[in-house]
Parts: structure tokens; sequence; C-alpha cells
């Protein structure tokens, strides 16, 4: 049995009279790609944030990593990586600036920080863009660096909010290759979208609707239960059934 | 009579070019998307055409007019929804589209028939502020505001980003409404999966435009063979594929797409025996159906 890396029971959080996230309960394995899909509005990003340690649950148990939601949200964060459409990187720092500052940030050593920043830019062949800044990269290669910044302190698991909107069919695929790739080294990648042939290239995926937790299992085993041809058309039956707007 | 007209237009930002030479024609009363990634120029275009934006060469009309000469006119006869909600966020659902009805000298009355199918969605919610309002509300409330003064030519510049499939899927049957009641529309999206319920697409990637087709036409002439494959063992295959020569490969929902050039390719059966002594058994390759995505993938690659 592979090592669980997450571990929710009951996970709620209210807001006021609202319930964003209703008692969800879901185990994520070491090295598992989990997608973490739902229409607009289910409790996605709510749900997500209490995994990172960003938000106290009203009530529930988890662990991440090991550690309790509650009491050990600074010991989260350092085994997590982040990263989301809209936060990634500071745009007007460089590249290597940035591969530096966040280094630092995730409390890497000098010595280390210079050996990954090296081995990061060869590898993303950002060679030759090294010193720009990173306002003036095309999207796709400051999502793909962006991607390789979460992960450079070898974190158990990496959390992905809508990591390729807006990107070419081409870049995307490129950012997957270096999903599988982590994933393949063990990394726990947790990550939500809306591209549901993305959806596809999940080990597991769970369906949000109303903040609870609707439909849980493989895509292979998801369209079987639904009588679906696609990714596509499960999650317009599953995420139809909303009662909430 | 064609509802716009763009002829060679060039923008570029401090020395940098957004738009190079994009030309295009949109006919009366069709659905034209302009399909392509973040920083293709998609949003240049359209604030071009909307006479918000002056372009550094070329020439556009949009309803005959010229976007520099006539802008006046041209404003009162499009409509525009930016990629970024734009409305005003402290006044409410119905504050805002009495605003903007106002604004161009008309009433909610007036034109009530064009925005009926998707205000009602909003009623229930007409006192509560803009700001407050779901995603998918809120573009809702937009397209009716730019709706409401009844234009010839709507502008909708990536209106389903971030939006979930389920809210896409409405989003596109409204617009189909709007059609049958003669508007013509322009549509910008990074999802090639709505490039297929367009009349007529123009693919577009780094300020230029890849190819203007409908979309039948565009996958009929694709060219390569394609096929589809799956194994049990995704990783692995994905990965063998990538080191084969003379084939293109890549993931695709369920399954790899190997796009197989029609002289130079190697043959199926020689990928299939090859996979099959990387260890995948289990290979399972078949003719696949080529999308507007294949498309896409091919000519970003040439």
């Amino acid at each position: 049995m592979d090592e669980i890396v997450i571990q929710t029971e009951g996970l709620t959080k209210i807001f006021g009279d609202f319930t964003a996230v209703d008692a969800i309960t879901f185990e994520v394995r070491k090295g598992e790609i989990f997608g973490f899909l739902g229409a607009n509005g289910a409790g996605k990003t709510t749900a997500m944030r209490m995994l990172c340690g960003l938000s106290i649950p009203t009530s529930g148990k988890a662990t991440i990593a090991g550690f309790d939601i509650y009491k050990e949200t600074e010991s989260i964060k350092k085994n997590i990586g982040y990263m989301s459409q809209k936060f990634s990187l500071y745009e007007d720092l460089t590249v290597l600036e940035n591969i530096r500052f966040f280094g630092g940030i995730y409390g890497l050593s000098n010595a280390e920080i210079t050996n990954k920043s090296e081995a990061l830019i060869q590898q993303l062949g950002l060679t030759t863009v090294a010193d720009t800044l990173v306002v003036d990269l095309p999207l796709g290669w400051k999502q793909k660096l962006s991607f390789s910044i979460a992960i450079m302190h070898q974190p158990k698991i990496v959390f992905l909010d809508e990591p390729t909107g807006g990107v070419d069919p081409l870049t995307r695929r490129q950012f997957w290759e270096l999903i599988y790739e982590a994933a393949h080294q063990g990394i726990t990648v947790f990550v939500t979208t809306h591209y549901m042939d993305e959806a596809e290239y999940c080990d597991r995926l769970s369906i949000m609707v109303d903040g609870k937790i609707k439909s849980l299992d493989t895509p292979h085993d998801l369209k079987k239960q639904y009588e679906a041809d696609s990714m596509d058309e499960v999650f317009y039956k599953i995420a139809r059934m909303a009662q909430r707007t | 009579m064609e509802a716009v007209v763009a002829e060679n237009i060039i923008k570029t930002y401090q020395g940098k070019t957004a738009v190079n030479e994009v030309s295009f024609q949109v006919k009366e009363g069709e659905i034209f998307g302009l399909i392509g990634p973040d920083g293709a120029g998609k949003t240049s275009i359209f604030r071009i055409l909307t006479t918000l934006l002056l372009p550094d060469g070329g020439k556009a009309q949009v309803c005959g007019w010229d976007v520099v000469e006539d802008y006046e006119p041209i404003r009162n006869s499009v409509g525009y929804m930016p990629g970024k909600f734009s409305l005003y966020q402290d006044l409410t659902v119905e504050e805002n589209l009495h605003f903007f009805a106002t604004v161009f000298k008309t009433t909610i009355q007036e034109n009530y028939h064009l925005v009926r199918d998707i205000y009602v969605q909003l009623e229930p919610f007409k006192n509560r502020r803009a700001g407050k309002l779901s995603g998918g509300m809120k573009q809702k409330l937009a397209l009716c505001c730019a709706l409401i003064h009844k234009p010839k030519v709507l502008f909708l510049d990536e209106p389903t980003t971030g939006v979930d499939p389920v809210s896409r899927k409405e989003f596109w049957e409204m617009l189909k409404k709007l059609k049958e009641q003669g508007i013509t529309i322009v549509v910008s999206t990074p999802y090639m999966d709505e490039a297929a319920l367009c009349d007529r697409i123009a693919l577009i990637h780094s300020g230029s435009i890849l190819s203007i087709d409908t979309p039948e036409r565009l996958v009929d002439t694709y060219g390569n063979a394609l096929y589809q494959a799956k194994s049990s063992n995704m990783y692995l295959l994905l990965k063998s594929l990538k080191e084969m020569e003379n084939i293109n490969s890549y993931a695709f929902g369920e399954y790899a797409h190997i796009s197989v050039h029609n002289e130079n390719g190697i043959g199926v059966d020689e990928v299939t025996k090859r996979l099959r002594e990387k260890g995948l058994d289990d290979i399972r390759i078949e003719k696949a159906e080529v999308t507007i995505e294949d498309c896409f993938i091919k000519m970003l690659g040439e």
C-alpha cells in the first residue's frame, strides 16, 4: 500500500450562513496525479486553501504530508509547492532572480540555490533568457518556469490551480510532460483544470458539486459509471446536479 | 456586405509586434472565431476594431466605417465585452443595465427582447451589486450590457476563459440564439473545442494568422494520417513515442495522438512493433478523428 499524503475527514468550511465546503472526505497517495474538478463556485478554491494551510477549517480533520491542518500549518507550507495561473512569478525580476528569490523563501542554502538555478535553467532550455525579465517571457515559458520553481524544494505535494488556462495546445502538453515527470519522481500532484482532456491525464479525479465531493474515481471508471464517452460528458452530467448559484 | 474587414493591421508596443499584418473578413450574420492562446494578439485586434486603439499600420472597417475616421458611428453600432470584467462593481445588476442603455440613448424596454433569455436568469439577483455576483453571472450581465443598445456587431473577447465546461456550453447556446436574431459575432477563445461552434475561424499565434477557414474544411485539409494509441502505461507510451523520429506525438485526453506524414512518415505497423519492443504489450492503435486542436498543433510545429 502506497503512503497516503493527503487525508481528509468531514472537512468543512462555513462562511456566515454559506457552507462553501461541506464535509469532504478523501485520500491521495504518494506520486498520484489527483484531479480536483468542479464548476465555478463549487468550493474547489476554498478546499484547496485549507489543504495548503492558508485557511482554518470550520470542522473536520485533515493531514497534509503527515501534518495536522489546524496545528502544523507552517510545516505543511514547507512540504508543499503551490502554483496558480494568477500568482506565480515576480514579473519585474529576471528568470534567475526569481529562482534565487523563491529558493531563499523555501529555505534552500546558497550552495543549493546556485546548483538548482543552473540545473533548472538548463533543463528548461532557458539559458539564453536567464537574465531576461519575466514580464518579457511568453506565457507558456512563464508557466513552465513557475511550475519548476514550485517544486525546486522537492515538496511532497504540489498544488496546481488551473495552471494551463489560456496557454496554447502545444505548451499545455509540454506542461503536462513536466507534471508526469514530477509524479514519476514521487511528487504528488493535486491539480484543478477546466480542460476535460487534461482530466483524462489524472490517475484519479474528484468532482465537486455544491461543496460536496459528488464522485471520485479513475477517469475510466467514471466514464463507465456515468455511461459517457468522454470526461466532458461525465462532468456535464455531474455538474448539472448543482442547486446553488 | 462584410460586417468587418481587416487589411494588414499592425500593432507594435515598444518595438514589439503584437499584431503582424493581420487580414480577415467577417460576413454579416456570421459567428467568427479568433482562436489562439494568450499573447497571440487577440485583444489588440479587438481593441482596434472597437476603435479603442489606433493601429500602427493597415486599415479596418466595421459596418462599412473606417475604424480611425468614423469611430463615432462604429461605437454606436458595436457591442464589446472585454476579457476583463468591466462593469460598475458597486452598481446593482439592474442599475448597470439601465446605465448602459441610457449611455446609448435607449431604454431597457426598447431592446428587452434581445436580452430577455439571459436576463431572466439574472432577475432574481437584480438588486445585487455586480461585484458580488458569481463568475458565470457576471459574464451573463456583461453580455446583456453589451447587447442593450442593439448592436449590429458583437465583439466578445475571451468570454469563457476560466469558466467551467457546463457554463461554457450554456454561453454558446446564447450566442447561437443571438446569431438567429441577425447579430454578427466576433469571438475569441483559447478553447479549441469552441472553435467547432463558429461558422468560420482564424487560428492565430504570436500576432500572425495561421489559417482562416470553416472548422470542417480546416479539419479536412489536415494532410497527415492521424492515429490514436492507448496503453495501461501511458507515461511509458508517450515517452517512447517522443523518442521516435519522423512522427509527431502528443497526449490527447485518454489517448496519445500520433501524426504521421503521408510520404515521409514511418508506417503505423512499424510504430506498433517498436512500442512492443519497449515492453508495451497491451498497446492499441487505431485511426483517429482529426480535431481543430490537432490542426493547431500541426501548424505550430511547422
